[in-house]
């Protein structure tokens, strides 16, 4: 065999060869540059983003002694069902607990703050009235407004009402999403026709049954798109529950780990159960993504091809 | 241009409502003075605390005095969030009864006219003589007729050191600051640190600084006097400042990983830490048990016996309290009675602040990770050594992360530990003027 002819590094071979193959696979070839480059940026961003968790899940299989002296991004030990074990026993279960409170949090909080942003996006999308436009910026402006920032405030009018401490405390502050109001009227807007509601009203329909039975179904990925937003919200909401709860069985599960680990330097134990909690507590927030994102993304792709 | 301008209005608005919350009045180091007597019925008090196993605790003195109720509220630990619940309680008037305040927070608190002035209650004028009179220093800021607090834990220092590697490689356990800097020198021979400079452990610092008998703060019932640059303080951190020049003492950040594992791996030797720190090390570096020694800290002057301290809580009765005499009886039980203390020593490893609990049971046995060494024989004598004249400031938090930030800076080569304490003074000064609490120049 001719060792030029097959040498990529010599010019003519290089010119020749590829030429005859270059006009067969113009097509593809040119769009797998860019599409490689994009699934690089992805692979390297998704690295980046899922080390932390790994890093997490190897963590909590390992026994205390291994946590720190056995290499941070590979297994030890295998120690992940007897961690969890201490986890949900330690202290009567009070893991449990805060997981079932973060539970009544984010997803009854989630559901009502759903209901009425849906109802209060309808109604601005669908109706004219006066004084319309006026409602929609003042909670236009409420989105600006940082959950943190009214957690003090908040407080202090709780405390008014000797009600910081209760189960109200977070759960109500947590029904109102200004942003779900503004993603509900616009999405409202555009995928409830006027023609639709006028039919209901011809068949005798009052406005409320239009709206849970005709409307509702029409802005659903709309509406799943706010319960996600509301839900994740609520869930990693974490300054409020700090101030305005002191009772240990109200937690969220924010709260509680944190608790946990400013006690670290006084029972060293406690490190280990952050970190199982930790993975554990991210749990019920990808079974809501991965439950939910059919809707979401059957949504999206609704109002592109519009 | 509409929206825009109405979303303004809003966060405008919001602004205002938050600026009108935080202003507070300062200034005031008057507490309140209050009439001690018992009430006529039952009474249920409200205390938070972070302690863990608390509410064990608590179940036992509500068993034995159901006229006196206590609940526990919880939360983080004071820094973490619990000391500006406090103030927002303070605020809004509904402060618990009770609550756990460290040394260092003390003096923020008062300033904020936060606490109740408990001496005029008999029973804590009587106790007064039970607690190691440094630890009651702290909650009566040297005045008479004054205690804003019960004692509660402390936490006297001591030189805790791996004696397999000091006897194996033939260094004498160093007894002062020169030993220990000799020793140093010898151990870095080895490739190890003898032991670490932690950048982010301020309080640490303090406590070197405490041994020496200076104080960072002085406050003549008038004016506070901050005094960060003092000859203790210089001393110390010229001390240090040499180790780190010439690369004698490591510089993790502490309570990190990387710190865990550098004592379990032995490339760092020793530690000068509290009592508390008996714990860490054991659940910090596993591997090492039955390795670790504790000898009394290292001395400036040969064959002197002093001590410095790190840490320690006591129990406040905030203002606003109705029940000042029943929360007094509740707390002095909890930090005096041998029942209460020995359950506390147990599940959170508190150290009593009683001379009579230097010596509960459960403080006289040999530990295990330190080869059966009977360590608190050590920090008993050391909570004796440690003196009175150490001062905490009313902006602990502000002081403590200024003079973080110019550690940090210091152990990578830019400026000097003697630098931090100096810019930390001037912000120190400012920051209290901002606040309008009268400073001493």
């Amino acid at each position: 065999m001719n060792k030029q002819a097959t040498s990529p590094s010599k010019p003519n071979s290089r010119r020749r060869e590829p030429a005859l193959t270059y006009s067969k696979a113009r097509g593809p070839r040119e769009q797998m540059l860019p599409r490689m480059g994009a699934m690089l940026i992805m692979a390297v961003f998704a690295f980046y983003f899922l080390i932390p968790i790994w890093w997490l899940f190897v963590s909590a299989t390992k026994s205390k002694g291994d946590l720190t002296s056995t290499n941070p991004l590979w297994f030890s030990e295998f120690n992940f069902f007897e961690n969890v074990g201490n986890v949900l026993t330690y202290r009567d279960g009070v893991f449990l607990r805060w997981i079932g409170n973060s539970l009544a949090y984010a997803g009854g909080g989630a559901l009502i703050a759903t209901v009425l942003a849906g109802m209060c996006g309808y109604a601005l999308a669908k109706y004219s009235f006066k004084g319309r436009e006026l409602i929609f910026n003042v909670i236009l402006g409420g989105v600006l407004v940082p959950a943190t920032a009214l957690a003090l405030p908040l407080f202090l009018m709780f405390s008014q009402v000797n009600a910081t401490n209760t189960f109200w405390a977070v759960f109500l502050p947590s029904i109102v999403s200004p942003f779900g109001v503004y993603l509900t009227r616009i999405y409202a807007g555009s995928s409830v026709p006027d023609e639709l509601m006028e039919a209901a009203r011809l068949d005798g329909a009052s406005e409320v049954r239009t709206f849970f039975s005709v409307s509702v179904k029409l802005m659903f990925p709309a509406l799943v798109t706010v319960f996600l937003f509301q839900f994740v919200a609520i869930w990693n909401n974490f300054f409020l529950p700090l101030i305005m709860l002191r009772d240990e069985g109200n937690f969220p599960v924010t709260l509680g780990l944190y608790t946990w680990n400013s006690q670290i330097n006084q029972i060293p134990e406690l490190r280990m159960y952050v970190l199982v909690g930790a993975l554990l507590s991210i749990i019920p927030l990808i079974i809501a993504f991965l439950f939910l994102q059919r809707f979401w993304r059957s949504g999206l792709g609704a109002g592109s091809v519009k | 241009m509409k929206p825009f301008k109405s979303a303004i209005a809003v966060a405008v608005l919001s602004a205002i409502a938050l600026t009108g919350c935080s202003s507070s009045d300062s200034g005031d180091t008057a507490g309140a003075a209050i009439q001690c007597t018992p009430a006529d019925g039952p009474v249920t008090l409200s205390f938070t605390s972070w302690i863990p196993g608390i509410e064990d605790v608590v179940d036992v003195w509500n068993k034995a005095n159901p006229e006196i109720q206590v609940k526990v509220q919880t939360g983080p630990n004071g820094n973490s969030g619990t000391y500006q619940n406090f103030f927002n309680q303070l605020k809004a008037g509904n402060a618990p009864d009770l609550g756990q305040v460290e040394y260092d927070a003390l003096p923020n608190f008062r300033v904020q006219d936060g606490l109740t002035n408990i001496a005029a209650c008999q029973d804590v004028a009587d106790a007064e003589s039970t607690f190691i009179p440094w630890a009651w220093n702290q909650v009566s800021f040297g005045e008479e007729n004054a205690a804003y607090g019960i004692p509660q834990d402390t936490g006297p220092m001591a030189l805790f050191y791996r004696s397999d590697l000091f006897k194996k490689n033939n260094i004498a356990v160093p007894t002062t600051w020169e030993e220990f800097e000799k020793a140093a020198v010898e151990v870095r021979k080895t490739g190890s640190y003898i032991t670490n400079f932690s950048q982010n452990d301020v309080n640490q610092f303090a406590g070197l600084v405490w041994q020496t008998g200076d104080t960072w703060f002085k406050n003549d019932g008038d004016k506070w006097n901050v005094a960060l640059t003092g000859t203790g303080s210089t001393t110390v951190a010229d001390y240090w400042q040499d180790l780190i020049d010439r690369d004698l003492v490591s510089s993790f950040p502490g309570w990190t990983s990387e710190w865990d594992n550098a004592y379990n791996t032995g490339k760092v030797w020793s530690w000068n830490s509290a009592v508390w720190g008996a714990n860490s090390i054991a659940s910090g570096a596993p591997d090492t048990a039955g390795n670790w020694s504790v000898a009394p800290m290292p001395q400036w002057k040969k064959d002197d016996n002093t001590s410095g301290n790190w840490g320690g809580s006591s129990t406040v009765v905030f203002n606003g309290s109705e029940h000042p005499y029943e929360a007094t009886k509740f707390a002095l039980w909890l930090n005096t009675s041998s029942e209460s203390l020995t359950m506390l020593n147990e599940s959170a490893n508190l150290y009593p602040a009683t001379t009579a609990g230097l010596d509960l049971p459960s403080l006289k046995e040999g530990v295990e990770f330190y080869g059966d060494q009977k360590i608190y024989d050590i920090f008993a004598a050391s909570a004796n050594q440690v003196s009175s004249t150490f001062v905490w400031g009313p902006t602990m938090t502000q002081t403590y992360n200024s003079v973080s930030d110019g550690f940090k800076a210091a152990v990578t080569g830019k400026g000097t530990l003697t630098d931090s304490l100096k810019s930390a003074q001037e912000a120190t000064i400012k920051e209290l003027k901002t606040q309008s609490i009268p400073v001493a120049e």
